[in-house]
């Protein structure tokens, strides 16, 4: 499989499981939101978000089990990975959602909001590789 | 049973983020490297799963309820604010920085490395400083 039929397939399979998630249980499949409502708790709005980390990290295992290649990129320092984590962390509760809410779910019916938003991170994304490859780090 | 429908769809979007590349924060580096030597390929990720739930979102949404839950629950805010803005600035700047988005962070837990880790410990608290500490301070709504 070239890399670019991976990913058509592997984002259709994306779009397919967001579609199971808002048949069965009418939630968007919104992973910065989701991990949102385990931080700051809402009643009886918890144990689902639980049961997505749970598929998340299963559907993990079988991609290391079976095409470990998925994970073998280079990561950056730990420094920089930190500094990124908190930025995308407080940046999706500001901007209500990443590239899984707003990138794929609020895009696919349309939302004015999701659009904006996916065109502001993407290109603020450009701008900084842009930025941090001139500066050489 | 949601719990169940719950679990195998996060099981599967995990399994299309590592099919499609997004778990490989080289790869994301490199689609974001527009003017450098940009690899285009991750933009099929999105073009695969809009696609697909584009269409799907349509008529799921035809039905009363969904299968397992009483209602919908599908955000209908219209307007773009600051908020919108620049939280969706700081994100880009993250993923820019570190190659990962939420998702795919999480996917790759599994691999145990040190940084993942890292980025996963730093990304819930900021999650956190958002709703603990910004969120009552700033925001008042």
């Amino acid at each position: 499989m070239t890399s670019y039929l991976a990913a058509l397939v592997g984002g259709a399979i994306i779009g397919l499981a967001s579609s199971i998630l808002l048949l069965f249980k009418g939630r968007v499949f919104g992973i910065s939101g989701i991990l949102g409502g385990i931080i700051n708790p809402a009643r009886g709005d918890v144990l689902w978000r639980f049961a997505i980390i749970a598929g998340l990290t299963s559907g993990g295992v079988l991609v290391l089990l079976f095409y470990p290649e998925a994970f073998a990129g280079k990561n950056a320092s730990n420094l920089r990975l930190i500094i990124a984590g908190l930025l995308v962390g407080f940046g999706t509760q500001l901007g209500g959602g990443c590239t899984s809410g707003h990138g794929v779910c609020g895009i696919s019916r349309l939302s004015i909001r999701s659009i904006v938003a996916s065109i502001i991170f993407i290109g603020s994304g450009i701008l900084t590789v842009l930025v941090l490859s001139q500066g050489g780090v | 049973m949601h719990f169940v429908a719950a679990y195998a769809s996060a099981l599967l979007f995990g399994v299309g983020l590592g099919i499609s590349g997004m778990t490989d924060p080289s790869k994301i580096i490199g689609f974001l490297n527009v003017f450098g030597d940009w690899q285009a390929e991750l933009i099929l990720v999105m073009v695969g799963a809009i696609a697909f739930h584009g269409i799907s979102y349509q008529l799921i949404v035809k039905r009363q309820t969904p299968l397992f839950s009483t209602s919908f629950l599908i955000p209908k805010k219209k307007q773009v604010d600051e908020r919108l803005i620049i939280g969706s600035a700081l994100f880009g700047i993250g993923w820019g920085t570190g190659g990962y988005c939420p998702g795919p962070a999480i996917v790759s837990l599994v691999t145990r490395k040190d940084s993942i880790l890292f980025f996963v410990a730093a990304m819930l608290a900021g999650i956190a400083l958002f709703h603990y500490i910004f969120k009552p301070i700033f925001l008042k709504d």
